[in-house]
């Protein structure tokens, strides 16, 4: 079970994490892409945090959205309308509800990477945030299904995220600007997976806290 | 980190109010942000075209806003896509009822962005299309991948769609005659030195004294191979013996545009040029007509591209009609 107090603490746990990785974000990206992708997004998610304040008597739908739209105005780049729609088709889903149970959050998270797979048109496999984020939410699922309570199932997807993040280091990239690389883009990690990877842990490490 | 700017976030802001200053009588700028819009729109009578992308490719595309041109365009952070509002902000100043083109360079980003912003305008029934540019022939094309870049070849899609534009063409004939230069022209770019956007601090990738980038994009992302430094005509070989196999340009005309990253002398463009045209004439491409500059840069890379388009009696006509813009005036 996750209420919205705790959403709001995910989502400040994550603009502060992505405003402490900017840097190391911005060298990978600098690797493969054109080096804004810690920049772009620590500006992106600063303006979520300003509007973090407004959102305390929201329901969780209509928090995710806010974020959503906030992301998409403010990110620019292609990360902007991927999370952007990440957030919103999330709140989709949650639209009116002040807690979610397990499943429902499972829910939300398949409707998160499903719109990313839409905007982006890209599947697992390219060298990008999908390459966290599928992963993460399989094995999110899986325990979620298999009995697991919330916090050991995104312990697992956590893990999962992360080696999906080693996982882009062995691929050639077929999507986004590191595509253009073609084969030197091997042996780079994926700026996009990776800020996947720092928001899930930003989840975890705030229900972990309780 | 060594430029000419006042505060790293204030560069855009500060780049776009000093380019309408420039041309006032030409360019106004929307209050909601960075949009440029031409100071002189005319009423209903023409469709709109709106372009736009990250900034740091000065002076696309503000800089081609004007008569026989765009009537708008769109500029984000340096690099960056500007977002599906602004865009949207901008596609609502300038609609009329003819309808409204976006041109967009093939990068995800601003693929996605635009995307966003038709899909808000048609929700609020303005008439709008657009079209996608990918002339850079360095990058393998598929349907399975990104594709190929949009780069330098962009400013010719705005110079003869505008025109068509300008003519009172329906949305769908200006759209048609966009795809058709689309399909026409062709870019390739190579840099001796990388670029640095003011808010990373550093330079997107480092060369030594000896180094090139050959097959470059127009966002100081490195190319697609690293080689050691040759001579000007050898370099330029390299870039249109590459063009010259992507389409077979032998006995047509063609308008050729040398088009300087930022950074690079327009004394070594034309030893460039020089050699071009020497060697288009060898291969039997007729050469109807030149543009030497800057004209889509990546801020301060030292490097060039060449742009390759295969011209008919339509496009020929269109190429030469008027256009007034702070950038390109014909």
């Amino acid at each position: 079970m996750i209420d919205s107090k705790k959403i709001i603490a995910i989502i400040d746990a994550a603009a502060k994490k992505i405003e402490s990785e900017k840097d190391f974000l911005t060298q990978l990206d600098n690797e493969i892409g054109d080096g804004d992708h810690g920049i772009n997004l620590a500006r992106g998610f600063k303006s979520v945090e300003e509007k973090l304040a407004t959102f305390a008597d929201k329901d969780i739908g209509a928090i995710l959205k806010s974020v959503g739209t906030a992301l998409v105005s403010t990110v620019g780049g292609a990360s902007g309308p991927l999370y952007g729609t990440a957030f919103m088709k999330a709140g989709n889903v949650c639209k009116g509800k002040f807690t979610l149970t397990d499943e429902e959050f499972a829910e939300a998270f398949n409707a998160a990477v499903e719109g990313v797979k839409m905007r982006g048109k890209s599947a697992e496999g390219e060298k990008t945030m999908l390459d966290a984020l599928c992963p993460a939410y399989r094995a999110f699922k899986g325990g979620v299904d298999g009995g697991k309570t919330l916090i050991p199932a995104l312990e697992d997807s956590v893990n999962a995220a992360m080696q999906g993040v080693e996982y882009t280091k062995t691929i050639i990239a077929t999507k986004g600007r590191a595509a253009y690389l073609q084969e030197r883009s091997l042996g780079h990690q994926d700026p996009g997976a990776t800020s996947s990877l720092y928001i899930l842990q930003a989840a975890l490490d705030v229900l972990k806290k309780g | 980190m060594k430029k000419l700017i006042n505060a790293v976030e204030k560069v855009e802001d500060e780049m776009i109010l000093g380019l309408v200053k420039s041309a006032p009588k030409k360019l106004r700028k929307l209050d909601c942000g960075k949009v440029v819009v031409r100071a002189d729109k005319k009423g209903n009578d023409k469709v709109a075209l709106v372009s736009g992308g990250g900034s740091g490719h000065e002076p696309a595309h503000g800089g081609f806003v004007g008569k026989g041109m765009l009537d708008c365009a769109v500029a984000g952070a340096v690099f960056t896509s500007p977002t599906p509002d602004k865009i949207f902000e901008g596609i609502k100043a300038v609609a009329t009822s003819q309808g409204v083109l976006c041109i967009v360079k093939n990068y995800t980003g601003d693929v996605m962005n635009f995307e966003m912003a038709v899909d808000m305008a048609a929700d609020e029934d303005i008439k709008v299309d657009s079209v996608i540019v990918n002339d850079d022939v360095a990058v393998k094309d598929s349907l399975y991948t990104t594709g190929r870049r949009g780069v330098a070849g962009t400013i010719l899609v705005h110079k003869i769609s505008g025109a068509k534009a300008e003519e009172g063409a329906s949305l769908d004939e200006v759209k048609r005659v966009a795809e058709k230069v689309i399909a026409n022209v062709r870019s390739m770019g190579m840099a001796i030195s990388p670029c640095t956007v003011p808010a990373a601090g550093k330079p997107g990738f480092t060369l030594a004294d000896d180094e090139v980038e050959i097959g470059i994009g127009i966002h100081g992302e490195p190319g697609t191979t690293r080689a050691k430094i040759i001579s000007a005509d050898e370099t330029a070989k390299i870039l249109l013996d590459k063009i010259l196999a992507d389409i077979d340009f032998k006995g047509s005309e063609v308008v050729v545009l040398i088009n300087g990253m930022g950074a690079t002398p327009l004394m070594e463009l034309y030893i460039i040029n020089n050699f071009v045209q020497d060697y288009l004439v060898a291969n039997g491409v007729k050469i109807y007509d030149t543009m030497v500059g800057n004209f889509m840069t990546s801020i301060e890379m030292a490097g060039f591209s060449i742009t390759l388009l295969r011209l008919d009696d339509e496009l020929k006509k269109l190429y030469d009609a008027p256009a007034d813009t702070p950038a390109l005036v014909k």
